[in-house]
C-alpha cells in the first residue's frame, strides 16, 4: 500500500507550530518512514503533487492571495487539520480586528501601495471546512503526534477539551489563584500544555485559547472583584494569542463596551 | 525559470528550507547580472503597532510570537530593553541563568539550521529526511545534539517554543539544583557529538567565494570584554563602529524598498553590513571556549572567516562553545536570592540589543507612567542582512552563469541559506517611523 501523503502549509504565523514537528527529535525519522512528507516547505525542497491525505495548516488568513490559496489547499486535501492559535483563532495578528483598521493601517504603512493585506486576520475555518482543530500557541508536540496518528488510523484523536485547571490538579500543583491570589486564566483555558505556567509559579495567560463552554463572564468578574486585577488585565489576557476566538472575543468586547459606556473609568 | 531571447530570469516563487515565506527574483543577460531581489512576501503581522498600549510585562510573551525558532532572543532583547527603561540591573546569578537559556536556543536553532536546512545543500539532498537514508548516523546525532539544546530551553523556559518562564527582572521560577545537575549530565554526553559535528561540518565541500577589496563585508556584532557575546555588549564592527544600544538609531537606518515586505537596514555611513555567526566570530573569536578554539584550530579553520558558505562551520563552532558555556554555568551555579527583582512602572525609554542565533536583534520601547508601551521598534537580524544577501548573489552569479539553470538556481538558494534567513521575523518592521522631515526616526 502507498504511504499516506502528508503536507504542511503555512499562512500568517511565526512557524512555531510547524517547528513542533521538527522538534520531535525522537519520532521524526520514524514518522518519515510511516508517511510520505510530500510538501513541507520549511523542511524540504521536494514538492510532490497533491492530492494529500493529510494537510496540517499553520497560520491565519490575512491577505486576499492567501484566501485563495487556502481554498486550493482544501481542494487538494482529504483531511485538513489546523494547528495552533493562528490557524484556529486568527493568532496574535487578529488584534487588528479590534482596531480602527483605517487608522491602524495609516500608522503602520508608510507606503501602503507596496503592501497587500486584509484588515482582518481570520482562522482557517472562516474560509474552508476543517476536519480537526488543534489549539495552542504553540501546539503541544505530543498532541500533534497523537492527532497525526489518529487520522492515519482513522480514529478520533484523544485530545481532552477540559480546562488547564484539570491538568494542574493532575500534576498535583498548588493552585496559584487560591494559594497566592495570582490572576489565572486556567479555568477558561483549553488543556494541552500540561499546566506549565502554574507549575512555574505564574498564572495562565490563556495561550491555548478557550476550553469547551468557558464561563468567561464569571472569570473576569472574579478577577476584578476578588483579586482586584485591573480590568485592563482581564481584557489583555482575553486579547492576546486567541483574541479572535469567539468566547474570548465576546467577553473582551463586553468589557470594553462597558468601559466606554462608563466613560473609561471602571476601576474601583 | 523562464527564458526570453536575451535577458534571462531566475525565479524562485517560494524558497524552501528557510523560516517563513520568501521569494527570489534575478534578471541577468550575457553582460552580467541586472537585478537581484530577495522578496519577503510573508504577510505583515503588525507587532510594533499592536504593542502600543500593552503593559511592559507583556512584551516578552508577545514578542516571542514574532518567531517560533528564536523566541528566547525576542524575550531577552525585550526584557533587557524594559529593564533599561525601568533602571533595573539583574544580579550576576540571574544574568548567568539568562545566558544558560540563550545557550539552549543557540544550540537548538543552529543545529536545526545546520542539519535540516543547510547541510542537504552541500550533500545534494532535498531534506534532512532524505539525507538520513544515506547518512543515518550523521542525522541522528544531529537530532541528538538539538534535543539537548531543547532540554535547556525546556528546563529554564518551561517549553521549547515560546517559553513562559522569563520575566522582566528575572524568572518566575528558578530551577532546582537537582534539575540543573541532570541537565549538566545530558550536556556532557552530547558535547562529544558537538565536537564531531564541527569536524564533519569543516569537511563539507565549500564553493569558493570571495569578495574583492572594494566590496568587503562590514561585520557587525556585539563585543564584550570578557565573554563571547550573547546577552550584552557594545555594538561593534570591523570598520570601527563602537556604540551602545542606546545609540543604535543614530547609526542605522531602515529603507523601504518596493519589492519586499521587510525593510532593509543600513548603516547610515557605509550602507549594507552583515550580522550573525560570522560577524560574531570575526569580532570575538578570542573569547570562544578553549575546546571550541582547539577544535577550530585542529580542523584548520581560520580565525577570520570571509566565505559565507562556511558559516555552517562557524555555527557548529558556536554550538560547541554554547555547550562549554552552559556546562560552565551549571558548574559555577549559585542560586539567585530571589527568582526575580521586583519592578514598578515608570515612564521612560529603554534600548537593548542581544545576539539572536541569526545575529544582532535590536529593541526599543517607550513607556508611559503606567508602564504601558507607547512606541516600539524592533529590528531583527534578517532585515539587517537582506541587502548583503542580495549583494552576495550579485557578486557570486557571474561565475556560475554557464551552469544549467536548475544548478544555477540551487546555487542561489544555497547562498541565501548561508544566512539562515528568518523571514517570519523579517516582516515586523514594516512600520516606518516617519518624523516630520520624512526620515526614519528618531
Ligand atoms: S499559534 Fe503561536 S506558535 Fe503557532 S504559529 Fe501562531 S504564533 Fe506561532
Ligand atoms: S498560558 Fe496557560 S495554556 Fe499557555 S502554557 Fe501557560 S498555563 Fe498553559
Amino acid at each position: 500500500m502507498d504511504k499516506a501523503k502528508l503536507a504542511v502549509w503555512k499562512f500568517a504565523s511565526c512557524d512555531g507550530c510547524q517547528l513542533s514537528l521538527l522538534d520531535c527529535e525522537d519520532e521524526l525519522l520514524q514518522l518519515a518512514d510511516t508517511v510520505d512528507i510530500a510538501y513541507f516547505k520549511e523542511a524540504s525542497s521536494r514538492e510532490a503533487e497533491g492530492p494529500y491525505d493529510l494537510s496540517l495548516v499553520e497560520g491565519s488568513i490575512t491577505t486576499a492571495a492567501d484566501r485563495d490559496r487556502i481554498r486550493e489547499v482544501r481542494r487538494q486535501s482529504r483531511n485538513l487539520i489546523t494547528i495552533g492559535a493562528c490557524a484556529t483563532a486568527g493568532g496574535i495578528q487578529a488584534l487588528r480586528n479590534f482596531a480602527d483598521v483605517e487608522e491602524f493601517t495609516a500608522v503602520v504603512y508608510a507606503e501602503p501601495q507596496y503592501i497587500a493585506t486584509l484588515g482582518t486576520s481570520t482562522p482557517i475555518s472562516a474560509h474552508v471546512s476543517v476536519d480537526f482543530e488543534l489549539q495552542g500557541c504553540p501546539i503541544n508536540k505530543r498532541q500533534l503526534l497523537e492527532v497525526i496518528s489518529a487520522f492515519l488510523h482513522r480514529r478520533p484523536p484523544q485530545i481532552p477539551s477540559h480546562s488547564v485547571c484539570i491538568e494542574c490538579k493532575l500534576r498535583g500543583n498548588v493552585c496559584v489563584w487560591v494559594a497566592h491570589g495570582t490572576p489565572c486564566m486556567g479555568p477558561v483555558t483549553h488543556a494541552g500544555c500540561g499546566a506549565i505556567c502554574p507549575t512555574y509559579n505564574r498564572g495562565c495567560y490563556g495561550c491555548y485559547g478557550p476550553k469547551e463552554n468557558p464561563n468567561t463572564g464569571s472569570l473576569s468578574h472574579w478577577w476584578q472583584r476578588e483579586l482586584g486585577a485591573e480590568e485592563a488585565t482581564v481584557v489583555e489576557n482575553l486579547r492576546n494569542f486567541n483574541a479572535g476566538a469567539p468566547a474570548f472575543e465576546r467577553e473582551s468586547r463586553r468589557w470594553t463596551d462597558r468601559q466606554s459606556r462608563e466613560g473609561g473609568h471602571d476601576k474601583e | 525559470m523562464t527564458k526570453s531571447k536575451k535577458s534571462k530570469t531566475i525565479k524562485v516563487d517560494y524558497l524552501a528550507r528557510v523560516e517563513g515565506e520568501g521569494a527570489l527574483y534575478i534578471r541577468y543577460d550575457d553582460s552580467g547580472v541586472q537585478d537581484v531581489q530577495l522578496k519577503i512576501f510573508e504577510p505583515p503581522r503588525f507587532f510594533e503597532a499592536f504593542l502600543r498600549g500593552r503593559d511592559y510585562m507583556e512584551a516578552p510573551d508577545i514578542t516571542a510570537r514574532i518567531c517560533g525558532i528564536c523566541p528566547v532572543a525576542y524575550q531577552m532583547s525585550a526584557l533587557h530593553a524594559m529593564e533599561d527603561a525601568l533602571g533595573l540591573t539583574p544580579t550576576p546569578e540571574l544574568r548567568a541563568l539568562r545566558r544558560l537559556i540563550y545557550c539552549g536556543e543557540w544550540i537548538e536553532s543552529h543545529v536545526l539550521h545546520i542539519y535540516m536546512l543547510h547541510a542537504p545543500d552541500f550533500l545534494g539532498y532535498d531534506s534532512a529526511v532524505d539525507m538520513a537514508r544515506d547518512h543515518p548516523r550523521v542525522v541522528q546525532e544531529g537530532l541528538q545534539i538539538k534535543k539537548t539544546g531543547n532540554a535547556i530551553v525546556n528546563l529554564l523556559g518551561g517549553r521549547e517554543v515560546h517559553p513562559i518562564n522569563v520575566r522582566v527582572g528575572g524568572f518566575y521560577r528558578i530551577p532546582t539544583l537537582e534539575e540543573l545537575h541532570k541537565l549538566g549530565e545530558e550536556l556532557l554526553t552530547a558535547r562529544g557529538l558537538a565536537e564531531q559535528m564541527v569536524r564533519w561540518a569543516a569537511s563539507l565541500p565549500f564553493p569558493k567565494f570571495e569578495r574583492s577589496d572594494g566590496d568587503k563585508y562590514e561585520f557587525v556584532a556585539l563585543t564584550h570584554p570578557g565573554e563571547y557575546p550573547m546577552n550584552e555588549g557594545r555594538i561593534t564592527s570591523t570598520c570601527g563602529l563602537d556604540i551602545s544600544a542606546r545609540e543604535y538609531d543614530r547609526h542605522f537606518r531602515e529603507e523601504h524598498v518596493p519589492h519586499t515586505n521587510a525593510l532593509h537596514s543600513l548603516l547610515r555611513e557605509r550602507g549594507p553590513y552583515m550580522v550573525g555567526p560570522m560577524a560574531r566570530y570575526n569580532l570575538n573569536a578570542e573569547h570562544l571556549s578553549a575546546t571550541a578554539k582547539k577544535v577550530a584550530r585542529e580542523v584548520g579553520f581560520p580565525t577570520f572567516c570571509n566565505n559565507p558558505f562556511q558559516s555552517i562551520v562557524v555555527r557548529s563552532i558556536e554550538v560547541l562553545h554554547a555547550f562549554d558555556e552552559a556546562i560552565e554555568i551549571i558548574n559555577q551555579y549559585r542560586a539567585p536570592q530571589a527568582p526575580y527583582m521586583p519592578s514598578t512602572a515608570q515612564a521612560g525609554t529603554g534600548y537593548a540589543a542581544t545576539e539572536a542565533p541569526r545575529g544582532l536583534l535590536y529593541h526599543r520601547y517607550s513607556l508611559d507612567e503606567d508602564g504601558k508601551i507607547t512606541d516600539a521598534k524592533i529590528v531583527p537580524p534578517t532585515s539587517q542582512n537582506q541587502k548583503t544577501i542580495e549583494d552576495d548573489l550579485r557578486i557570486m552569479l557571474p561565475k556560475y552563469l554557464h551552469l544549467p539553470e536548475d544548478k544555477l538556481q540551487a546555487q542561489c538558494e544555497q547562498a541565501i541559506r548561508n544566512y539562515d534567513p528568518c523571514i517570519s521575523c523579517a516582516t515586523h518592521f514594516l512600520k516606518i517611523h516617519l518624523d516630520r522631515n520624512g526620515r526614519d526616526n528618531p
